[in-house]
Formats: C-alpha cells, sequence, structure tokens
C-alpha cells in the first residue's frame, strides 16, 4: 500500500500542473515577500508560507491568515526566480482549508468565497447583496454605516442591482455543475 | 466592421454600467462591434477558484464555447472575467485530459468547445485592433491639459501571457496620450488594488487603496483611469472608507479609460454615464 501523503504532497497535488515549478525548488530569496503589497497584514510573509508547506508545518500553515489575505496579484508570480506560481498555491491552500473546513473562525475569506459560489451555482450570476450578509458580521458598526450610505448613493446613482440577475437555461447550466459535482453546490 | 463576442460581466451589469456603455459605443465609433454574449453566466471572478477548480473552469468554458458557437473571439473589459477566460481557454487548448472534461459538462447544457478561439482585454482591441495611430487620428476633442494617472492594476499584464512586458509596459501611456491628455508617471500603476480583500480583508484593502491614491496625488494627477470595474469601485467608491479610516481628504476622480476615450471622440458626458461616480468627475473636465 502507498504510504499516506505527506501535506507538502498534498499541497502540490492541488496545483495544476501546467502552472509552475515544484513548491520544493523554492530558494527562500524572499522575492515574493518583498513584492507583496499585502505582506505587513498577513501573519507569516509569502516566503515563509512556502517554506512552511515544504517542511510539512501543517498545521501552522492552516492557521495563519497568509492565504486568505493574498489578493490573487500575482505579482510575486511573475518575479520568483524560481518560477513558482505562488499565487496559484495560495489558492491551494485555501481549497485544502475549505474542504477541509481548517480555516479559524474569525476569517471572513471561506465564508464569503463559499456565498459566492452558491450564489452563482444557483442563478449563474453573481449578486452583490446576497453577499453582504455574509462579511457584515466580521464589520463594526462604523463600518456597516458606512457600507449602508455607500449603498444608498450607488442605488440613487443606478449602480446597484434591486433584483439579482438569472441566466436564461437555468436547468441546463444546474446540469452542466451537476455534471462536476454530483452533490452539487446547486441545490 | 470588426466584430468580437463581448462578455461584459457581472459587474458591468449594475454597478460598472457606465463600463458597458462607454465601451460598446467607443468601440463602434472607432469601427469594432461588440455583440453581447448569448446568455452568459458569471466566470466566478477570483473567488470560484477558492473552492473548486474544475468548476471554475468549467463556468468559463460554459461562455468561451458560446462565443466560439458565434464564431467570434472573446473580449471582457473587466480584467478578473479576462484572466480567468484567457488561462481557461489555454489550459484547454493544452490539456485533452482537462478539454475531456469540460466538454462532459457542457453537454448538459447542449454545448461543445473545441479551443478555436482568442481572447482579448478590451484594451488589447483598442491599442491592437484599432491602433493608437487610428485614434490619434481620429480624436476631435483632445483632452488638453488634463493629467491622467494610467492605473493597470494585475490582471491585464499578470500572471505572463506571452513576451510581455511585465514591470514596466507602455500601451496605457499611449493610449492616454492618444486622447490628447497628459499620462503621468504614476509609480503604483501596476501595483494590486486590493480586489475582493475589500469584503474580506477590510482594513488591508483599505489601506492598499490609501496608498495608491495618495500615490497619484503625489503624481500629480486629475484623474486615475482604469481598465477593470473591481479596481474602479475600490479606489473611487471606497474613497470615503479610506477617508474615514485615515483621516486623509482624498478627492480623486476614478473614470474607465473608455470614459476618456469616448469623451475625446466627442461623444457626450451623459452617453458616457459620467455623473454616477461618486467621486464626481466633471470638475476637472472642461
Ligand atoms: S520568490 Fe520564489 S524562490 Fe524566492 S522565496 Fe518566494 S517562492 Fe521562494
Ligand atoms: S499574489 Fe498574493 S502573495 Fe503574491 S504578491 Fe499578490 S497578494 Fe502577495
Amino acid at each position: 500500500m502507498a504510504a499516506k501523503p505527506t501535506f507538502s504532497q498534498e499541497i502540490s497535488n492541488l496545483l495544476y500542473a501546467s502552472h509552475g515549478n515544484p513548491l520544493k525548488t523554492c530558494i527562500q530569496c524572499g522575492t515574493c515577500s518583498g513584492t507583496c503589497p499585502v505582506a505587513e497584514f498577513m501573519d507569516q510573509t509569502p516566503r515563509r508560507l512556502i517554506g512552511m508547506i515544504n517542511a510539512d508545518l501543517k498545521e501552522d500553515v492552516l492557521k495563519c491568515n497568509t492565504y486568505w489575505f493574498c489578493a490573487s496579484c500575482f505579482h510575486c508570480t511573475v518575479r520568483c526566480p524560481a518560477g513558482i506560481d505562488i499565487a496559484d498555491a495560495m489558492y491551494a491552500v485555501k481549497r485544502y482549508s475549505i474542504w477541509h473546513k481548517t480555516y479559524s473562525e474569525d476569517l471572513v475569506g471561506p465564508t464569503f468565497s463559499e456565498t459566492f459560489v452558491k450564489t452563482i451555482a444557483r442563478s449563474g450570476r453573481s449578486y452583490e447583496p446576497i453577499l453582504a450578509p455574509t462579511y457584515m458580521f466580521s464589520m463594526g458598526i462604523k463600518e456597516v454605516l458606512q457600507e449602508a450610505y455607500m449603498a444608498t448613493q450607488m442605488m440613487l446613482k443606478g449602480r446597484m442591482p434591486v433584483l439579482p440577475a438569472k441566466i436564461k437555461r437555468l436547468d441546463n447550466f444546474k446540469e452542466m455543475i451537476r455534471r462536476i459535482i454530483p452533490v452539487g453546490g446547486a441545490e | 466592421m470588426k466584430k468580437f463576442a463581448y462578455f461584459p460581466g457581472c459587474s458591468l451589469d449594475k454597478i460598472a454600467l457606465s463600463y458597458n456603455h462607454s465601451s460598446v459605443d467607443t468601440a463602434k465609433l472607432l469601427g469594432v462591434e461588440l455583440q453581447e454574449l448569448d446568455d452568459w453566466n458569471c466566470c466566478g471572478a477570483t473567488t470560484y477558484f477558492h473552492v473548486d477548480q474544475l468548476l471554475a473552469y468549467t463556468l468559463v468554458a460554459r461562455n468561451l464555447a458560446q462565443a466560439e458557437k458565434a464564431g467570434l473571439d472573446l473580449v471582457a473589459p473587466c480584467s478578473a472575467c479576462y484572466k480567468n477566460a484567457y488561462f481557461t481557454n489555454k489550459y484547454i487548448k493544452e490539456d485533452p485530459d482537462l478539454a475531456e472534461h469540460i466538454n462532459f459538462a457542457l453537454e448538459g447544457d447542449d454545448l461543445q468547445f473545441n479551443g478555436k478561439i482568442n481572447v482579448h482585454h478590451i484594451i488589447e482591441i483598442f491599442v491592437n485592433e484599432v491602433g493608437v495611430e487610428e485614434i490619434k487620428a481620429k480624436v476631435t476633442n483632445p483632452l488638453e491639459g488634463l493629467k491622467v494617472a494610467p492605473y493597470y492594476g494585475c490582471q491585464i499584464v499578470r500572471p505572463r501571457k506571452d513576451g510581455e512586458n511585465l514591470e514596466n509596459p507602455h500601451f496605457f501611456e499611449e493610449l492616454v496620450e492618444a486622447m490628447g491628455a497628459e499620462a503621468v508617471d504614476f509609480p503604483y500603476r501596476l501595483r494590486c488594488c486590493g480586489g475582493s480583500l475589500i469584503m474580506t480583508s477590510r482594513h488591508a484593502a483599505l489601506d492598499m487603496v490609501r496608498k495608491l491614491l495618495q500615490n497619484a496625488v503625489d503624481s500629480g494627477a486629475d484623474v486615475i483611469a482604469t481598465a477593470c470595474p473591481l479596481c474602479q469601485v475600490n479606489l473611487e467608491c471606497y474613497q470615503l472608507q479610506v477617508n474615514d479610516e485615515f483621516g486623509t481628504t482624498f478627492k480623486m476622480p476614478v473614470m474607465y479609460f473608455t470614459q476618456l476615450l469616448g469623451l475625446s471622440l466627442g461623444l457626450s458626458k451623459k452617453k458616457l454615464g459620467i455623473g454616477s461616480e461618486l467621486v464626481s468627475a466633471v470638475p476637472v473636465l472642461k
């Protein structure tokens, strides 16, 4: 019987084959951390995260906020001298943590992503007001008021949708989704 | 007239309506027809890839398949939509296994995708299909004296597609100059606006927006030009929040490049949706 894959192998398996070089080729140069516009808000820098994955520090990786704070800007990816697609590695860890439900509870990212996915599976389009409640709870009263103020201004200027849009061939669309994930989020 | 399948995407349906109208009208004046894709679906933005990669590719492929059916290349005005469409198209072409999985799903909607089309961002249509010289020749109302900060953001240049200049692109500046405006030297033009972090990591995203706005002010810009609805909303609509959070007093208009281009070609402000901003652009426009 094959040995159970290590954490670093599991993450590697989640990287789509044509994207970049294996994470193991990281030389810990720190170009990614120096480039990253969000690094100052991350518990661990991108360089450290790659190092931690390679060292199989599964728990430490999953409990940090780094991958949920990645904005997918791909600046690190295009600069990495080892040709690693760091942004894609961040996606891989996000997927891993959603599937295993291992993210820390005070993060909004995972809930937001799941709500977003369900909205599309139901209607074929995304719709901002349904997404709002998923992140509202993370805000203080000041932010909620700001958000409501902005939404009102946008509505007055005709920039906020009143009703969600739906695609026309919705049944076919749901069938398409079921063919990919049989249990589907398409309830 | 050159014709493309136009995929507006969810933001352009409403929140970025002015980008939608100004793109279609401006392209038409320059001899390009943008024909809206039939019954398009959300491409998953950056978010769907957090959850399931194969499903994310399938969502995008449904739009690609419909463009292919119409025999047209796909054009997206949103940078995130563009990146998704570009790479899904590329991977399906390169990977028969992925293509097979996706086509099995697409059959559920009587569609099929054979990888016969190309994908473009709308700014490429103006820069490459129409051409900067051609635009210059058609400008009737040059935007003289207007100082514009051309903001590329991320995904029209990253990740790498083929051979493009990633660290020092010029096409946006050239386009701005073709309109008769001045493209200011804007050092943060390639820096991320925070994208969807504005929803999930508010403080970090507001700080990213603050730095960009400050850099635009320091560059002497009257207005920031964008080519993406997410960048536009982050930089403009969240400016009030930035001012609240950091005690700043930014009042920097953020316009779609197609609105500026439309003005230079003589289209009316109303037609270009100018006036629906939260930070008014009118004071800086003659
Ligand atoms: S830039 Fe690449 S090689 Fe350098 S630390 Fe980051 S991932 Fe490793
Ligand atoms: S892709 Fe993510 S990790 Fe890389 S520079 Fe951008 S925000 Fe940082």
